[in-house]
């Protein structure tokens, strides 16, 4: 236990003090938070640049609808043909011409009227036009059929129906989809740590077989014990660089936030903290204030301390699993080009995790195809985590799931930890050579 | 085992070697046989076989390694001496590091038992090992102080005595001035220094140098070679392993030769080059005549090479007796030249065993 706490006392000390490491940790928030001004700023740069569309209209429809908006202005021609009207426009550098025909009937009117552009007009001026020719000969269709304005008007409502759980309960729509984003959150934060820092464990093996100090330090310690320590070291390093990017990226989004006075709700997605206010500008619906407060507390009512629970479970486990799935690549390798034939069937579980849990636990959370992949032991420690905001029991998780899932992962975790234990002892040793799939199941009988 | 010791000793009794010890033999034969009896239940409690064990800080018994298909080690048995230095030989894939290996506990036999000071090899053992690996680095990003600490903790030593140690052999060896370097900084002979610290310092019982002067310059090597035998003088006992035989002749007392995973040859130094010589001696004449006198030479003996320099009247040649006498042929040659040199050709390291294993080739 003593030299364990060695090796992981210098492993840990070697990453914070590596400098590439150290700037990294105090580099990635700022670009984080770099990167979500940018955004924004180019956003609203590309919103400020107005369209401007000339119309010449002929008819006697349309009069009072091209009304200037902020991507959009209208310029009105009037008395002037439409050959002078496209000259005009284009020495005027505007973007293009309607042309609506002097008819009589308003669908003849619709039929022949033109956009004119340089090139190609974008989609969503088009959406903007047509909507407005739409709304126009949607009226008058049903004025014919004797519906007045004022009756159409209320005739566009839009419905929502009703929810509720079979006790009673309001059901909030998009709830199971924030639910999972939340969820999501933590498997993201698992993925990206297992990622990142099984590449870390991976490079540090290594290096340790490059520099050939390994067999110094295993005539010492249990290979077992080098690469339980280096593994934790790692994490631990790990864990601390996380730490100061959440709370420094937020503190810095904040104060950019306030600074800048960015609407947080312009950023929605591109936040990439699961924050509250992010969950809450997933749900596709604008809420009025009497359904926001039942989001809130339906926000409130998440079981976080059981997520936060497990979510610690299945970070240990699933990163323990992969880690050292990590670490013997890297006893197996003499150096990093070696590495990407392994590394491909590492990351492909942890993407299947992802992609699978974002479709298919968001429509459905409790389906066969987020069951499945929630007790798969190399899926379920994102999958699972993506369902359980939904609580564990009646309307959530059925706890036999839970416990199948969370069992299937240990048992895979022993039995993961000891082939790669062996794959890293032989690998260690092993000086020279590229292994391949078969020499690796060799190793194991060794 | 216990069965093997046991005769023998018996045998040294049945000699009258030792008279008085007649006196205990009865009893001696009679616990021999006890032991014989319950020796397959006590593996390690062995009465008689300890005497052996006692003398020799590793015995390995028939220890056999294999890694897949391919045996590394067969039936390898060896008795390192206490307080001696033995040289573990062999060409390069022989079997050495694998042998050395499991005396480190890196790997296990997958027969066979190793001893080490008397009682079976335990990971506690470790703590009494030093070794220098062939294969051998340090963390390059490192500063060397902290990991040299690190090492000797890792041994088991504390941090108060590890300094104290590293202290007294970074003056010694002249290397004060790089505690707070990073090994980066280092050449690589100046690494090698602080490798072989880390091996001794902490004092262990056995020391295992894997081609120990590799990267060294001749001077510095030189120094680790003064350091070796000064630490066998106080005490401690040393296998070294290499596959470069003129180190051997200058330290090693006993050896052993490992060829194809096989031990094939073993014992003192000076007993095996007692058992190599061949008589070969080298001679070298005055005389005035010295193309006769080969040629006379050649007809009684037999001579392997000679050289005449009829101006300086200087002949030497090269001659094989049939046995250690060497009367009858000097007293041929004194009768007609001045001897002014007669050597016997001691066969080296790398003739003994270049001859061992184109014998063992040949006779496979």
């Amino acid at each position: 236990m003593h030299k364990l706490g060695l090796i992981i006392k210098r492993e840990y000390l070697a990453k914070v003090r590596n400098k590439s490491f150290v700037i990294m940790t105090f580099l990635s928030p700022i670009l984080m938070v770099g990167m979500v001004v940018l955004i924004a700023y180019l956003t609203k740069v590309n919103d400020s640049e107005k369209k401007v569309i000339c119309v010449l209209n002929e008819s006697n429809y349309f009069s009072n609808d091209f009304v200037s908006t902020e991507s959009t202005s209208y310029v009105i021609f009037q008395d002037i043909a439409l050959e002078a009207a496209k000259d005009s426009t284009a020495s005027l550098g505007y973007y293009g011409l309607v042309y609506i025909p002097g008819e009589n009937d308003l669908e003849r009117v619709a039929d022949r009227s033109y956009f004119y552009t340089r090139d190609a007009p974008s989609t969503s001026v088009l959406d903007g036009l047509e909507a407005i020719f739409q709304e126009r000969i949607q009226q008058k269709r049903l004025l014919d059929l004797g519906v007045s304005a004022k009756e159409f008007a209320a005739f566009d409502d839009p419905y929502e129906i009703n929810t509720a759980t079979f006790s009673g309960q309001q059901n909030l729509k998009g709830i199971n989809e924030i639910k999972a984003f939340i969820g999501g959150g933590f498997g993201y934060l698992i993925m990206m740590f297992i990622i990142i820092y099984g590449g870390f464990v991976m490079r540090s093996v290594i290096e340790e077989k490059t520099s050939r100090i390994i067999e110094v330090i295993i005539s010492s310690v249990k290979p077992f014990q080098l690469m339980l320590g280096k593994i934790i070291g790692t994490s631990l390093a790990g864990i601390t660089q996380f730490a100061i990017w959440i709370v420094s990226a937020s503190l810095l989004l904040i104060a950019v936030l306030f600074i800048f006075d960015i609407d947080p709700q312009g950023l929605g997605a591109t936040a990439n903290l699961p924050t509250a206010s992010t969950a809450a500008n997933m749900a596709p619906v604008a809420p009025g204030d009497a359904t926001f407060q039942l989001y809130v507390d339906e926000f409130f009512k998440i079981p976080w301390v059981m997520l936060i629970c497990f979510f610690v479970v299945y970070f240990v486990l699933g990163y323990l699993i992969y880690s050292s799935i990590y670490a013997a690549i890297g006893a197996a390798v003499d150096n990093e080009t070696d590495t990407q034939q392994f590394i491909f069937p590492i990351i492909l579980p942890l993407m299947l995790a992802i992609y699978v849990g974002f479709f298919s636990v968001f429509s459905n959370p409790h389906g066969p195809i987020a069951v499945g992949f929630s007790l798969f032991p190399l899926t379920s420690p994102i999958v699972m985590l993506m369902r359980l905001p939904g609580g564990i029991g009646e309307g959530g998780v059925p706890l036999w799931q839970l416990m199948t899932s969370i069992v299937l992962l240990i048992g895979t975790f022993m039995g993961i930890v000891w082939l790669a234990a062996k794959i890293y002892r032989v690998g260690i040793l092993m000086y020279g050579k590229k292994p391949s799939y078969k020499e690796l199941y060799k190793w194991l009988r060794y | 085992m216990i069965q093997y010791w046991a005769t023998n000793i018996n045998f040294l009794f049945h000699s009258n070697f030792f008279p008085i010890l007649n006196l205990f033999k009865g009893g001696f034969c009679f616990l021999g046989l006890i032991s014989t009896k319950i020796g397959g239940l006590l593996k390690h409690f062995y009465i008689f076989g300890k005497i052996a064990y006692m003398n020799n800080i590793l015995v390995a018994k028939e220890v056999t390694k294999q890694f897949g298909d391919h045996v590394a080690l067969d039936k390898v048995s060896l008795e390192i001496p206490k307080n001696s230095i033995y040289g573990l030989l062999g060409p390069n894939g022989a079997g050495k590091t694998t042998l050395i290996r499991i005396i480190n506990q890196i790997t296990y036999p997958d027969q066979g038992e190793v001893y080490f000071d008397g009682a079976p090899l335990e990971a506690h053992h470790i703590a009494m090992i030093g070794y220098l690996p062939e294969e051998r680095g340090l963390y390059k990003s490192m500063k060397v102080g902290e990991q040299v600490l690190y090492l000797a903790q890792l041994k088991g030593l504390s941090k108060a005595t590890a300094k104290e140690r590293l202290k007294f052999w970074f003056e010694r060896l002249e290397i004060g001035d790089w505690w707070g370097k990073k090994v980066q900084e280092l050449s690589k002979g100046m690494a090698q220094k602080i490798q072989f610290i880390v091996t001794v310092l902490h004092e262990p019982k056995l020391l295992i140098f894997d081609e120990p002067f590799s990267g060294f310059d001749p001077i510095n090597a030189n120094i680790i070679k003064d350091e070796i035998l000064r630490l066998k003088e106080n005490g401690a006992s040393i296998i070294f392993s290499t596959h470069r035989m003129e180190s051997v002749e200058e330290l090693c007392e006993h050896i052993a030769l490992i060829h194809e995973s096989e031990k094939i040859l073993d014992g003192k130094l000076s007993d095996i080059k007692k058992a190599y010589k061949n008589n070969i001696f080298e001679v070298g004449l005055q005389i005035g005549d010295g193309e006769a006198l080969v040629g006379e030479l050649s007809e009684k003996f037999q001579i392997s090479s000679a050289a005449y320099d009829g101006k300086a009247g200087q002949l030497d040649l090269t001659v094989q007796l049939p046995s250690d006498d060497t009367k009858e042929f000097l007293g041929f040659v004194a009768g007609k030249s001045n001897i002014n040199r007669f050597v016997e050709t001691i066969p080296t390291a790398n003739d003994i065993f270049i001859q061992t294993v184109q014998r063992k080739d040949q006779d496979a």
